[in-house]
């Protein structure tokens, strides 16, 4: 029930953002660019997948959370912080339009949140497959 | 203990240093409502609460941008006021370990906020603690005592943690606490 009211609360708030869509710095398809220069130069580089990203997103790296404990299984819902509880606004690009287009911010949150899931920084690898998958969901 | 303490006659003079400040700075804007409670501790290191108040006035006036968006992303941004100044250097200064999280900052985003922080904490901290949590300290525990909110309070999933302020306090994220705001979830 909760979830339903929530999503039609978001379709709400983003049909107001198309009226007024900021300038945002990048598009997350130039973000994944960047990833993917970084990635390329890397050995044993796969192609991004976002099966392997979906993967990675939802199981436990040997900690106690997974991406899934802050961003819930649905990355176009609003996720909900494991700790304080605090509502953090949808992951994927589809439900949040603010999503992946600074570079700095992104770099700064998967050094954090890989910090706290795997205890490592994530290589460019699972960043790229990470994207590519929260590209792939539809809100 | 402190008879062997060969810094003894230091400390002599830092608390009465600082029961000398506490009097002519706290005692002007102290709660009258507090007063009571007060009697028991009052005398150990100056002003309410053993020294460990929060600030005269937590409402933020000039809110640093900064310090509103990196330090209200996993939780509200707590007002500078809730704790010493020495509090949030310590705390500043260990943001890759925070309370089991990793919240690190680059080191120039970092410095402004320390600033920020440390510019405007508790005016009326007398006690030589710095506590990393809001929630250790005596002010924050008398006031949210048994007295005042029942132990059932806590274990409320809407409430989830007492750093939780906004569950009670909706107008926590400007530093207002006042008494007629305060609604504990059902
Ligand atoms: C403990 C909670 C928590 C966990 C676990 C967590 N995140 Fe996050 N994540 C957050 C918060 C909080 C934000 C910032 C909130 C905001 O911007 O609204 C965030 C933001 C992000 C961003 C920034 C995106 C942007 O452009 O705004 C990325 C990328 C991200 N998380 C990826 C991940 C990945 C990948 C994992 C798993 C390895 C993960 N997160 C696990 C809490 C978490
Ligand atoms: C990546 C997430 C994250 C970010 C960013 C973050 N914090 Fe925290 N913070 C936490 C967590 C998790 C806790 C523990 C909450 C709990 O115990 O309920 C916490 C607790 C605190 C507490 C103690 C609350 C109490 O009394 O128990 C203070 C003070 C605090 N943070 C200050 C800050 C400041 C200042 C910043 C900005 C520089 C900041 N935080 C940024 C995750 C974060
Ligand atoms: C479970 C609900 C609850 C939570 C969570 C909570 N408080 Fe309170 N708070 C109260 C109640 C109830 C009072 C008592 C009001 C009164 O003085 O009668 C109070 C009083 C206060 C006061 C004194 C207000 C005054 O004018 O005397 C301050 C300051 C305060 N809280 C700050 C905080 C901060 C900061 C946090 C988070 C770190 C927090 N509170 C978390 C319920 C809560």
């Amino acid at each position: 029930m909760f979830r339903y009211s929530s999503a039609f609360v978001w379709l709400g708030v983003a049909a107001m953002g198309l009226t007024t869509l900021p300038a945002f710095a990048q598009t997350p398809n130039e973000v994944l660019a960047t990833l993917k220069t970084a990635a390329a130069g890397e050995p044993n580089f796969q192609e991004f997948s976002a099966a392997r990203g979906e993967q990675f997103f939802k199981v436990k790296h040997g900690k106690e959370w997974s991406c899934t404990s802050c961003h819930t299984d649905n990355p176009a819902a609003q996720g909900k912080h494991a700790d304080t509880g605090k509502a953090i606004q949808p992951i994927a690009p589809s439900a949040n339009a603010e999503r992946f287009t600074d570079m700095a911010k992104v770099e700064k949150w998967f050094k954090r949140n890989c910090n706290d899931v795997l205890g490592r920084a994530c290589t460019p690898q699972e960043k790229g497959d990470v994207l590519s998958y929260l590209l792939t969901v539809k809100k | 203990m402190l008879k062997t303490d060969k810094k003894f006659p230091l400390a002599i003079a830092v608390v009465a240093l600082m029961l000398g400040i506490s009097l002519s700075a706290a005692q002007a804007d102290d709660d009258r409502e507090e007063g009571y409670r007060s009697a028991g501790n009052s005398d150990k290191h100056g002003g309410k609460y053993g020294g460990e108040n929060r600030g005269s006035s937590l409402q933020t006036i000039q809110a640093n941008a900064k310090w509103k968006q990196e330090c209200s992303n996993c939780h509200i941004a707590y007002v500078p006021g809730l704790l010493p100044a020495e509090s949030w250097r310590k705390l500043m200064a260990g943001l890759d370990k925070h309370f089991g999280s990793d919240a690190t900052l680059d080191a120039s985003d970092a410095k402004e906020i320390t600033a920020y922080l440390v510019d405007n904490a508790s005016n009326r901290w007398r006690a030589p603690t710095a506590p990393l949590r809001i929630t250790e300290s005596a002010w924050f525990k008398s006031k949210h005592d048994s007295h005042e909110i029942s132990p059932a309070v806590w274990k409320n999933p809407r409430v989830k943690s007492p750093a939780n302020c906004q569950a009670c306090h909706s107008g926590a994220e400007k530093g207002d606490f006042s008494e007629d705001k305060v609604r504990i979830p059902k």
